[in-house]
Formats: C-alpha cells, sequence, structure tokens
C-alpha cells in the first residue's frame, strides 16, 4: 500500500508533505483558541474540498449542491446520536451509504436523461433546496427549531463518542484532510480516475474509446458524497447544532466549492491551499480592519471579494498549479 | 475471407432528407476499405452509425456476426470496433501518453500494463518522444497520429478512420498511409476509411465504396472504381479521365 500511495512522489514532494504535515501537528500546540478554531474551519474546507473536487475537479460534474450530502450526513449521525445513542463512527457509518445513495439518486435522474453542464449544476442546487425545506418542515429533526446535540464538560476526550476538547476535533479533521489527500491521489492514478479526467475532458470522446460513462459519472457522484457525509458527522459533533437554513443553504455550498476553484481544480493539493488561502485571508482582513480602526459595515465582504477577484485573475489556474511550479514541485499530468 | 462488418441496407434520415439510402456492403477480414464521396454524400452519417454515434433508421449492422446496430458507441468499442474523429478530439489537458493509456486501460485494468501498451502504440505512431507533451500543444498532424493512437490502444479489430489525412500535407499523408498499411500489414487489422485525400486511397485501399446523395453508386477496386463513369461524372470530374 505504502509504494502505490506514495510512488511517483520525487524527494521534493516527500520533504515538502513532510514539513507541511509536521507543521499541522504541532500547529495545535503553538496557537491559541480562535487560532485553532480558525485551522479547524480551514481544514473543514480543505475536506470538504476534496470530496467536491472529485466530482468537478477529476470527472467534470459541476455540482453546486454539495452541502446536501454534508446536511444529510450531519442529521443521519446527529439522529442516531440523541435518539438513539448511537456514537458518531457508527453514525457515519450509515451517514456515508445514505449519502451515496442520494448521490446516487441525483446521478442517475441527470445522466440517465442527458442532463448535463449547467443544467446538471442547477438540478443539484435543486436537490439542496429540497433537502434545505424538507427538514425545515421535518419534525422528527426539530424542523426549523434545529437539532442540538448535548453539551457538557467533559474531562477528558473521548475519541469514540466525539466529545472533547478542540484540540481533538482538531486532529481529527486532520486525519481526514490526509485520508481524503491520499484518497484521492489513489483514485486519480487508477483506471477509474483515467476514465473520469477522460469524460472531464471530452464525453464523446471518452464513449468512443470504450467508457460507459454513465457508470464512471455515478461512482464520481456517488465517492464524492460518502466522501463529503463524513464533514457532516464532523460538523454535527463539532458544533452541535443542526439547522436546515445554515447546514443545506446556497451560501454552504458554494463555501465548499470556493478553495478548489481558488487553489486550483483537479489538482490535488489545491482544495487545502485554496482553504487555507481563503480562510485565513479572511481572517487577516477582519483583524487588519479592526486594527487600523476601520469599521464600515459590508467592508470587509468588499476587499475579500476584491482579493479573490485578484486571485483568479491574475492565476486562473488557480494558486496552486503556480506555487507548485514555484516550488519545483510541478507533478506530471497535473 | 469472411465479412468483419456487414451492413444490411442501412438507411438514415434527418425530417425530409434521406442521408444514407439502404446503403449494404461487406468489409472483408484483414482488408483495408475506403468510402469515397462528394461533400454531403453521407460517409459521416454512414460512419456515425457504424460507430454507434447514432442509431441507422433502416437495416443492420453485424459486426464479427453480431448485430450491432443500435448499440451505444463504449458498447460498440467494447466489441472491438475504434474510431477516430474527422475534427479531431483527443483530450486536451492531458499528456499524449495518458490520452493512449485511456484507450489502452479498454482492456487493461492494471494502470502499469496499460502504459506499457500505451508506449508501444506511440513508438509505432512515432509519437513516443512526444509522450510527456500536453495534447493540446501538439500540432494538428501529431493531433491526428495521436487519436489514431488511442483508437489503436483500445486493441480494435476494425479500426474506423473519419478524415484522418484531410488538412496534412503531401509528406505527412505518406508517412500516414506508410504507417498505417504497416499496422495492416503487421497485425492484420481491418480498417474502414472515409477520406476525400484520392492519392492515399488509392495508395492504401484494397476496396472502395463510392457513395452519392446518400446512394451507394460504386463498388470495387480503386482502379476498377476510378473508372467507373458515374463515379467520375458525380464525383471525381471530367479531368480526372
Amino acid at each position: 500500500m505504502n509504494a502505490t500511495w506514495l510512488e511517483g512522489l520525487s524527494p521534493r514532494h516527500m520533504i515538502f508533505l513532510g514539513v507541511v504535515l509536521a507543521a499541522l501537528l504541532i500547529a495545535p500546540w503553538l496557537v491559541n483558541d480562535y487560532l485553532l478554531t480558525v485551522l479547524i474551519v480551514i481544514l473543514y474546507f480543505a475536506y470538504t474540498g476534496q470530496a467536491w473536487n472529485i466530482m468537478m475537479g477529476f470527472a467534470g460534474q459541476l455540482s453546486l449542491g454539495h452541502a446536501i450530502y454534508a446536511g444529510l450526513g450531519g442529521y443521519v449521525a446527529a439522529v442516531l446520536f440523541t435518539r438513539y445513542g448511537v456514537g458518531p463512527w457508527l453514525g457515519f457509518l450509515v451517514a456515508m451509504p445514505v449519502c451515496a445513495a442520494c448521490g446516487a439518486v441525483i446521478g442517475f435522474l441527470a445522466f440517465r436523461f442527458g442532463v448535463s453542464g449547467v443544467y446538471f449544476a442547477i438540478l443539484t442546487i435543486a436537490f439542496a433546496e429540497f433537502a434545505r425545506i424538507g427538514f425545515d418542515h421535518l419534525d422528527f429533526v426539530n424542523a426549523s427549531a434545529g437539532l442540538f446535540l448535548p453539551v457538557k464538560q467533559y474531562a477528558y476526550n473521548d475519541l469514540w463518542r466525539l466529545r472533547g476538547s478542540p484540540r481533538m476535533f482538531y486532529y481529527v479533521i486532520l486525519a481526514a484532510t490526509v485520508f481524503a489527500l491520499i484518497l484521492s491521489r489513489l483514485l486519480l492514478r487508477s483506471r477509474i480516475g483515467y476514465f473520469w479526467l477522460a469524460i472531464r475532458e471530452d464525453e464523446p470522446a471518452a464513449r468512443a474509446a470504450g467508457i460507459d460513462t454513465f457508470r464512471y459519472k455515478m461512482y464520481a457522484v456517488m465517492i464524492s458524497a460518502a466522501v463529503t457525509s463524513f464533514a457532516g458527522v464532523f460538523y454535527a459533533f463539532f458544533y452541535n447544532n443542526l439547522f436546515p437554513e445554515q447546514v443545506f443553504s446556497i451560501s454552504r455550498s458554494i463555501e465548499m466549492i470556493l478553495g478548489p476553484v481558488i487553489g486550483g481544480v483537479g489538482t490535488l493539493f489545491g482544495p487545502i491551499v485554496g482553504a487555507f488561502v481563503l480562510t485565513g485571508l479572511a481572517e487577516s482582513v477582519t483583524s487588519a480592519m479592526s486594527a487600523f480602526g476601520f469599521d464600515l459595515p459590508g467592508a470587509k465582504q468588499i476587499f475579500y471579494g476584491i482579493c479573490l477577484l485578484l486571485v483568479v485573475v491574475a492565476l486562473p489556474e488557480g494558486i496552486w498549479p503556480w506555487l507548485a511550479r514555484r516550488l519545483g514541485l510541478g507533478e506530471r499530468g497535473q | 475471407m469472411s465479412a468483419l462488418l456487414s451492413l444490411t441496407r442501412v438507411s438514415k434520415r434527418f425530417r425530409g432528407l434521406v442521408a444514407v439510402d439502404a446503403v449494404s456492403f461487406d468489409v472483408p477480414e484483414g482488408v483495408i476499405f475506403a468510402v469515397i464521396g462528394p461533400n454531403g454524400a453521407g460517409k459521416t452519417t454512414l460512419f456515425n452509425m457504424i460507430a454507434g454515434a447514432m442509431a441507422p433508421d433502416d437495416g443492420a449492422i453485424a459486426f464479427a456476426g453480431e448485430r450491432i446496430s443500435g448499440l451505444t458507441s463504449d458498447a460498440v468499442c467494447r466489441r472491438g470496433v475504434a474510431r477516430t474523429f474527422q475534427l479531431v478530439r483527443p483530450f486536451p489537458a492531458l499528456s499524449v501518453e495518458d490520452n493512449v493509456i485511456v484507450g489502452a486501460l479498454l482492456h487493461h485494468r492494471d494502470v502499469g500494463a496499460a502504459r506499457e501498451r500505451a508506449l508501444a502504440v506511440l513508438r509505432r505512431l512515432e509519437l513516443f518522444d512526444k509522450r510527456n507533451q500536453i495534447a493540446s500543444t501538439l500540432t494538428l498532424p501529431d493531433r491526428k497520429r495521436l487519436e489514431v493512437a488511442r483508437a489503436l490502444a483500445t486493441k480494435p479489430k476494425l479500426l474506423l478512420l473519419d478524415e484522418v489525412m484531410a488538412g496534412l500535407r503531401p509528406t505527412e499523408t505518406d508517412r500516414m498511409v506508410a504507417t498505417l498499411r504497416e499496422i495492416n500489414r503487421d497485425s492484420g487489422l481491418t480498417i474502414l476509411l472515409i477520406e476525400h485525400v484520392m492519392r492515399a486511397v488509392m495508395a492504401l485501399a484494397a476496396r472502395v465504396l463510392v457513395l452519392d446523395h446518400g446512394v451507394a453508386i460504386a463498388a470495387g477496386t480503386p482502379e476498377d472504381v476510378v473508372r467507373d463513369p458515374a463515379v467520375v461524372r458525380s464525383y471525381l470530374g471530367a479531368e480526372a479521365l
């Protein structure tokens, strides 16, 4: 296994990955509580960005409603925990197939009936909106009043029940992010990954090369949905509350895709870099503005928007391809 | 010589227009077979029906004794019919090697084995030195060769070439003719080509079918066909005599 997921990496890559990983491992012991929370948010978006990237970056299927899988995953695990006392990891084992099945339904409707491109993206938004409105009226999950997980002070970290300090949550989401990176790399270098790239590049040509594009697009949606479901479970247990208006909202879906878009769609490291740049930028704008005593409502959002615009105009391929060249880390086919 | 590909009264209509009208022909195994005809004769429609890109309205297409008309293009390819596109469509952002690996993965589950197959095909098409280039940066002749490479990598029994010589200079045409001839000679691969470049057709094809307004007006060896008065009138022009 070792040989497979590290195969093809130069010593330079290894050193880069080692340094980044080491820095992330010691980070929670060096930063204050506020920065630790920021890091957790960054890794959360690095994780969801990678999950979304499997579907769009690899297979070329644009989902603008990815919040549905995180929301559904969170609700499944939270309901199982609050009503039946089922722990989050077992809850995840239920949430994962539920989300994959949800992805399969959306994918089947779209791909079976030839819905593609922007129309497919609209379909994904529609399903996320169905979920938002549906859960808002579903008394079983407390409808719009929201679902709350019991919060109390814990003397120790209970990893099995995901109850504990932010530091524990940090390591959980870090492990998930590393797992998603390894999974993405393995997928991209396998038969399925080549077929996805072919579909992304030119679907009729992919079919002419014998690829059952319906099947491989279904795999992409289902795997992406299953990976995203864990982010929902994590979210539910970290924030201890779920509101349909929040977890299924379209802005949540957009937040998920900003990271990979800024970092580099289709690249392995882009979603991670993008999450750091975006959240880092937002936080620095906030602190810079308060440091200068500059407090106009909306000014932060405008400044943030301008920064994003500049990145997109200057680096249309995303930050990572450019950064990788600078660091001498260009990986072939990336 | 048994027929590898057999068309029986195949027709295709677009609203009122009959693009292909009850065309029947057999492609024997191991030969290079050319379909020629003026623009709008129905060549590409015929080709798309064989490749599964569209279904015929009437008639039947059989490949290796099995009916393939009505199958999707990926299913047709899995049965051993690989095609190129008239307007080339390699996977633009992928390297030359990865383009061909995609084709080779059809019959190899393992990426390593597919890569070996791809490299062998790239050598044959003289693209080996350009294997790390991104496909969109290739020149037109190289992109055409890449299309042939990707199709060959799927290990077809029948290779369909849609105007693979169009837009090539005469020297490049000769190079492509030599490559295709070599492949046909060495592996016995059956090739069906649609072609405008008569120089290539005369040099390559053992059998020629001439289409005009969707109707097969002549069939035979290239030498017979170019002397056929109907062909001369509709396609080649009087000066060719």
